[in-house]
């Protein structure tokens, strides 16, 4: 596993309003390997996973304070151009949110909307993207049916397939288990697993047995505030914080 | 305790009636418009009327009903109409409900909506004064009485309709469409136009079956500018006359219970059936884009 | 090396998306524009004309000088008998709608009438109201039958508002009732409509604005060009203001001369309108900052 920084948070601060979302989180994603970001719900965890590609600037009462670096440039500088940073770095949502689409369009659309090939470099991408979400097999006859004829687990998995069509360096994932069935999250769990060999992956979730399945490092926050980070296996086993512990066996929800 | 729970039975039963009414009123305008209507027929046959090439009630021996001028009339005028609003209005929707927030949104939302309810003689009025003699002079005719003037009023008439049922169907996108589209790296306007608008198209479709039946159904605003001549236009500027208009301009004048008379109820019937069908079209387009999303 | 950033300081935004939005954006204000430039044209044009004596008096000299107080009296009148049909029963059916109708074939029914009915050209109301209050119910031209026919048509928007303005009402405000024992309709009376009121008065506001200036419902139902007399019974025939500018921009032989008349009297109308569209924008807002159960 390579141990090179590849996103380093530092002194994050979110504000929405007057609430104090997170509160000087600092710590390092590694390259090419899966970093879960955990704690109870209400924590902060997919807001600081919105930072990172900048969605939080949707939300006009956000105020950020802090850098996050990729590839040694801060996202908030003013040079970053926030629509090339969501090319780089993907997204895939809590719950499936296909287009109203077909299947096909829906991996294409980034390959479109960045120009990204002719016709035909589009339907190799697409194809690539979609056995890399191992979802080939079970469209390749199919590709132009709506997205929506899909099950829920496909849905997230052509989600998952539509961001790395694009070709992003990094893959956030918010919670993408969270309305899957327990078959569906196994598959999507390997698929994750299998990924990070050409990705860096952040993935946040309230499922601590996900974490420790998936996950080589791990943040754990508290109330927007970052109790340890750390290996996930050392983490796991030999909590340095006393808030980690007590979530670890189960005293918060 | 007894006249308690009679007395609240009492109250829904009340309730219900009041709510049938609207049921008997629709009922019951079409029952009229039936029974009047298809007397029509007794005094000229269904396809003289239907397809008859000549509207002129008043000919010494032979009146003649024809709907074909009329028709044509009413759809010319609403056809302008809606080349301009349907490309104004969707447009304006799609930025009001994209990029407009706060204040500023509930200011341009009331202007657009209080428009909708603008006394239309008005319109006419301004329409005769201020936009006939510009039309004149600009394209240099005799008259800017006609087609383009109505065309061009009953623009503004079913702007207000297209604007909001379009900016209802864009608001009722879910916003994770949005969200999937700008984790792409999806600007705004690109999500606006290749991810907002079609996912709401159904609804924008019936916004636009809303307008039209709007231009079709105005009265009073086409009487003044259109003209009011009962021939098939052949250039923008011939005048016209609508169905509406016809009903406007002769029921006044007409003996109850003649031919005349039972045909301007034939011609309401044809309006009100136009009407009634774009209302459930558009209505259950709106319902299928609610449903596409709900999955 | 912390900088504050966030939203207010995206760099670089991409041309092409605002230059996009602008495009959008341009019909729309131009559309926003000329309506308020229209309410400024008829106020320049009007202005000049109105005085005390312009709304106290009744035309005079063939209807170039005088006043239109008969045409405000009218429009009033009519206006009040209309609402004084449609909100009760408006009320009751929205009541019902909202509290009562069960999910069912009927429920849906009279919903897709109110919706038809409100889509439903305000002429084919003018033949209705001829048919069956003028004539089948012998009201005759009058003020009743009138009025009773724009009953009919602002029947459905008051039934839509108060629907909406009852359903807004949260559930916990009626299971508050419920729970102490109050029968269902105690509870509507004490906790809902109560706090539903100012939602069904800015229907019933906007209602009045729209009623006004409707032409073609009263056309055959009621309405004169010219009449001495003010209405003395509900069944008088009378004047209108929205009929009075019609006449007078169309009708009438000394076109120029009453031209200001005209005028004047399209501005009483369009003040009218928009002052009652202004109390409901006023009342709106009150409600939307003072009522924290609102989301």
């Amino acid at each position: 596993m390579s141990g090179e920084t590849r996103i380093a948070i530092e002194n994050l601060n979110l504000h929405f309003g007057a609430n104090h979302v997170l509160r000087d989180v600092g710590f390092n994603i590694p390259a090419n390997a899966v970093t879960a970001i955990m704690g109870p719900s209400g924590c902060g965890k997919s807001t600081l996973l919105r930072c990172i590609n900048r969605m939080n600037d949707l939300i006009l009462s956000a105020r950020i304070t802090g850098r996050i670096v990729i590839d040694g440039e801060n996202v908030y500088s003013p040079r970053v151009d926030v629509i090339d940073l969501r090319r780089r770095v993907g997204m895939v949502f809590q719950k499936p949110n296909p287009f109203p689409k077909s299947i096909f369009e829906n991996v294409a659309f980034g390959l479109r909307i960045h120009r990204l090939g002719d016709s035909g470099e589009i339907r190799a991408r697409v194809e690539k993207a979609l056995v890399q979400a191992n979802l080939w097999e079970e469209v390749k006859d199919r590709l132009q049916d709506n997205a929506f004829s899909l099950s829920g687990g496909q849905q997230q998995r052509l989600c998952l397939a539509r961001a790395i069509a694009v070709g992003p360096e990094i893959v956030l994932l918010d919670e993408p288990a969270s309305a899957l069935d327990p078959h569906s999250t196994a598959k999507l769990e390997e698929l994750i697993v299998e990924l990070k060999r050409e990705y860096t992956i952040v993935i946040v979730t309230h499922n601590m047995q996900q974490a420790a399945r998936v996950s080589d490092h791990c943040a754990f926050l508290m109330l927007g505030e970052l109790a340890e980070w750390g290996k996930t296996e050392q983490v796991f086993t030999k909590p340095k914080d006393k808030r980690t512990e007590d979530f670890l066996m189960g005293k918060f929800g | 305790m007894k006249l308690r729970n009679l007395g609240d039975r009492a109250a829904r039963l009340v309730f219900l009636a009041n709510a049938l009414l609207a049921a008997v009123v629709l009922l019951g305008i079409l029952g009229y418009l039936l029974v009047y209507g298809l007397r029509t027929f007794t005094g000229t046959s269904v396809a003289g009327f239907l397809f008859g090439g000549r509207w002129n009630p008043d000919a010494y021996g032979e009146p003649v009903y024809g709907l074909v001028p009329l028709l044509a009339g009413s759809f010319f005028t609403t056809l302008i109409a809606l080349a301009v609003g349907i490309p104004v209005g969707v447009a304006g929707a799609v930025f009001i409900a994209e990029r407009l927030k706060g204040r500023f949104r509930v200011v341009v939302k009331t202007v657009v909506e209080l428009f909708a309810g603008f006394p239309s003689v008005v319109l006419g009025f301004f329409g005769l004064v201020v936009v006939a003699p510009f039309i004149s002079r600009l394209f240099n005719v005799p008259s800017g009485l006609g087609l383009l003037n109505a065309g061009f009023i009953l623009a503004l008439m079913s702007l207000p309709t297209i604007i909001s049922v379009s900016d209802d169907a864009l608001r009722v996108v879910p916003q994770s469409y949005r969200e999937a589209a700008y984790a792409l790296g999806a600007t705004p306007w690109t999500t606006a136009i290749r991810v907002v608008l079609p996912a709401a198209k159904s609804g924008i479709l019936a916004a636009v079956m809303l307008g039209f039946g709007r231009a079709i159904g105005e009265t009073m605003a086409v009487l003044m500018v259109a003209g009011n001549a009962a021939i098939i236009p052949k250039a923008i500027f011939d005048p016209v006359q609508t169905i509406t208009a016809t009903i406007a301009i002769e029921l006044g004048e007409v003996p109850f219970h003649t031919t005349h008379f039972y045909a301007l109820f034939a011609l309401g019937l044809v309006l009100f059936l136009i009407a009634l069908a774009t209302n459930l079209v558009a209505e259950s387009l709106i319902r299928r884009e609610k449903k596409s999303f709900t999955l | 090396m912390n900088r504050a950033t966030g939203p207010g300081a995206i760099p670089r935004r991409r041309f092409g998306s605002s230059i996009g939005f602008a495009v959008l954006a341009v019909p729309l204000f131009a559309f926003i524009a000329f309506v308020l430039l229209l309410v400024g044209y008829l106020v320049a044009n009007g202005i000049g004309v109105l005085s005390w004596e312009f709304l106290s008096k009744p035309p005079t000299a063939g209807m170039t000088e005088g006043g239109i107080l008969p045409c405000i009296i009218g429009t009033v009148l009519v206006t009040f008998v209309s609402l004084a049909f449609s909100v009760p029963v408006g009320v009751f059916s929205g009541i019902y709608l909202a509290e009562y109708a069960p999910n069912n074939l009927l429920t849906r029914a009279i919903r897709s009438s109110v919706r038809s009915l409100a889509g439903v050209p305000s002429i084919v109301y003018g033949l209705f109201g001829v048919a069956l209050f003028v004539n089948a119910m012998n009201l005759g031209m009058s003020v009743l039958a009138s009025g009773l026919t724009l009953g009919l048509v602002n029947l459905p928007w008051i039934i839509a508002t108060c629907e909406e303005a009852i359903s807004a009402i949260p559930s916990s405000f009626r299971e508050g009732a419920l729970a102490l024992g109050s029968t269902k309709w105690e509870a509507i009376r004490r906790n809902v409509l109560p706090y539903a009121f100012p939602g069904i008065l800015t229907g019933v506001l906007l209602a009045v604005a729209r009623t006004a200036g409707e032409t073609a419902p009263i056309l055959f139902t009621g309405v004169t060009y010219y009449t001495r007399q003010l209405p003395n019974s509900l069944l008088s025939r009378f004047m209108a203001l929205p009929y009075h500018l019609f006449t007078l921009a169309t009708q009438h032989d000394k076109i120029a001369e009453v031209r200001p008349v005209a005028f004047g009297t399209a501005l009483v109308l369009v003040l009218f309108v928009l002052l009652f569209d202004a109390l409901a924008f006023v009342i709106r807002m009150r409600v939307a900052r003072t009522n924290t159960w609102q989301v």
